[in-house]
């Protein structure tokens, strides 16, 4: 890339743009209690949040993984009447508030829901259970992988699936093991950034799966509640997200994210 | 185009209030959930003798509200649901002289018909019955906590919500068998709830703080909403959603 003077109009105003994203921070770095910063950060309260949250975002991943990789292969490769409009549904939490996503979720899976009430029938309750906030966490984080992956599945070579198929590979097999390895970067871009994205997850969760110590509350919502009785908590908490989300980007901007 | 244009208006629009209507003022009134339906009747009676202004209400826990306010939301009122919110508004030295203007006692909340049978405070601990809390930061998740240490009852609740509204949504949509609320919040939810009274040795009595913040744009217009509230007609319409007298 070639580096040049901008017009002063466009430096002001990009100034003022990377301001409006760099000055919050500050203001969480100027507040943060960096003298006690690790006893912050081993109280009971965040300790318990810090765990529940890895347990749920990495199991929402998982999940993700599970059914994702083979809903983008569906949508990158299958031809199928209304599939934009299924693929549109399916990505919509990406842009839905969250809050709506918890209270369809509650509609859907609560005990009173359409299906809840099934569920419930045979013993099954997921508000206000860890599975709860997993499936919360995953609905609002699985449309990045999917994107992100069918976007692999698209741009790849396709002619070392054709080679294997005629050297007599099954269809099955030449997704495991050609399809598979070619687009691995991108399953674990995807996967990363729905890792994030469930990290982060609050409304969907907070209203769908509840808030209790050790069962539902991730770390958005130990932030949430601790920063009115302990802001010292709260900040430290916020402080861990932000420097797991930065690396994150940082990490993966130039390898795989040049999308993003 | 035509975007931009309309941007423009808008724009116009706020820049300049047109001379020729009667100015009205905005009194914000930051004010603690279990107020929501009282405070919107109340506000609405108050503006129909008080014409030139209008009254915006930010309703949310009493801890969350004081919590913005200290750090510098523009707040005109504060109402809490406790005295000690109000105190730390008060100790950033943001508000003076709170006056208390209505109270509120608290009342088990179930499924109309109350299906799991819940008699008291003694049957939420059943392994069987789903409860809810607010949260212990909120004043609600306090009072219910310091109602059942009363009773000499270990609860175990499913969930603490951020607000007392939460508890009672999540009894109302069924996903809670049971939920600790105010007397107020069982009568609002008309037939969706049913309430289960908590006898007098039980009771845990909520008062509610009201007070003029520091900085209020217009301080004697947020005075006279205070006043309606005191007033033999403020009162009357929190009676009709189930406060008591202060």
């Amino acid at each position: 890339m070639r580096s040049e003077r901008p017009p002063l109009v466009l430096a002001a105003l990009a100034g003022v743009g990377a301001a409006f994203f760099i000055l919050p921070l500050a203001g969480l770095l100027y507040r943060a209690p960096w003298q006690t910063a690790l006893a912050e950060l081993t109280t009971p309260e965040a300790l318990t949040a810090l765990r529940l949250s890895f347990v749920v975002s990495l199991a929402a991943t998982g999940l993700a993984l599970l059914l994702g990789v083979p809903l983008a292969w569906i949508y990158a490769r299958v031809r199928f009447r209304g599939r934009d409009v299924v693929r549109a549904l399916t990505t919509l939490p990406m842009i839905l508030p969250p809050v709506v996503g918890g209270v369809a979720l509650l509609f859907a899976f609560g005990r009173r829901g359409l299906f809840g009430q099934a569920l419930d029938a045979i013993g099954i309750r997921l508000p206000f259970t860890t599975f709860g906030a997993i499936l919360a966490a995953t609905f609002v984080a699985m449309p990045f992988l999917v994107l992100t992956v069918e976007a692999g599945l698209r741009s790849m070579d396709r002619r070392y699936e054709d080679a294997a198929r005629t050297l007599g590979a099954d269809r099955w097999t030449v997704f495991r093991r050609v399809t598979l390895p070619l687009i691995a970067p991108s399953v674990f871009a995807g996967a990363v950034l729905c890792w994030a994205r469930a990290l982060g997850e609050f409304g969907a969760t907070i209203t769908f799966a509840g808030n209790l110590p050790g069962t539902t509350q991730t770390l958005p919502l130990a932030v949430y509640i601790a920063l009115e009785t302990r802001p010292e908590v709260a900040i430290m908490l916020s402080l861990v997200l932000l420097a797991i989300s930065l690396a994150i980007l940082v990490a993966m901007r130039d390898r795989y994210l040049r999308a993003f | 185009m035509r975007g931009i244009l309309a941007l423009g208006l808008v724009l116009a629009a706020c820049a300049a209030p047109s001379r020729t209507e009667p100015q009205v003022e905005d009194v914000t009134v930051f004010a603690a959930s279990s107020l929501t339906d009282a405070f919107a009747r109340a506000g609405d009676d108050f503006t129909k003798t008080n014409t030139r202004v209008r009254l915006l209400f930010d309703f949310g826990s009493s801890s969350t509200l004081a919590t913005q306010i200290t750090n510098g939301a523009p707040a005109d009122l504060f109402a809490s649901a406790d005295g000690a919110n109000m105190q730390k508004v008060v100790d950033a030295g943001l508000a003076k002289s709170p006056q208390t203007f209505a109270s509120n006692q608290l009342q088990i909340a179930v499924a109309p018909g109350n299906p799991k049978r819940i008699a008291g405070l003694a049957d939420l601990a059943r392994p069987d019955v789903v409860l809810v809390l607010a949260a212990p930061t909120v004043p609600a998740g306090r009072y219910a906590l310091e109602a059942l240490g009363k009773a000499g009852v270990t609860a175990r609740p499913v969930s603490q919500e951020v607000d007392v509204r939460a508890v009672l949504n999540k009894v109302s949509l069924g996903e809670a068998d049971a939920g600790i609320v105010y007397v107020t919040d069982v009568r609002s939810a008309g037939a969706r709830v049913a309430g289960v009274a908590i006898p007098e040795q039980h009771q845990v009595v909520a008062r509610y703080p009201i007070a003029v913040v520091k900085d209020a744009k217009d301080p004697e217009l947020a005075r006279r909403f205070i006043d309606y509230l005191v007033s033999p007609e403020g009162q009357k319409i929190l009676a009709d959603f189930g406060f008591s007298k202060p």
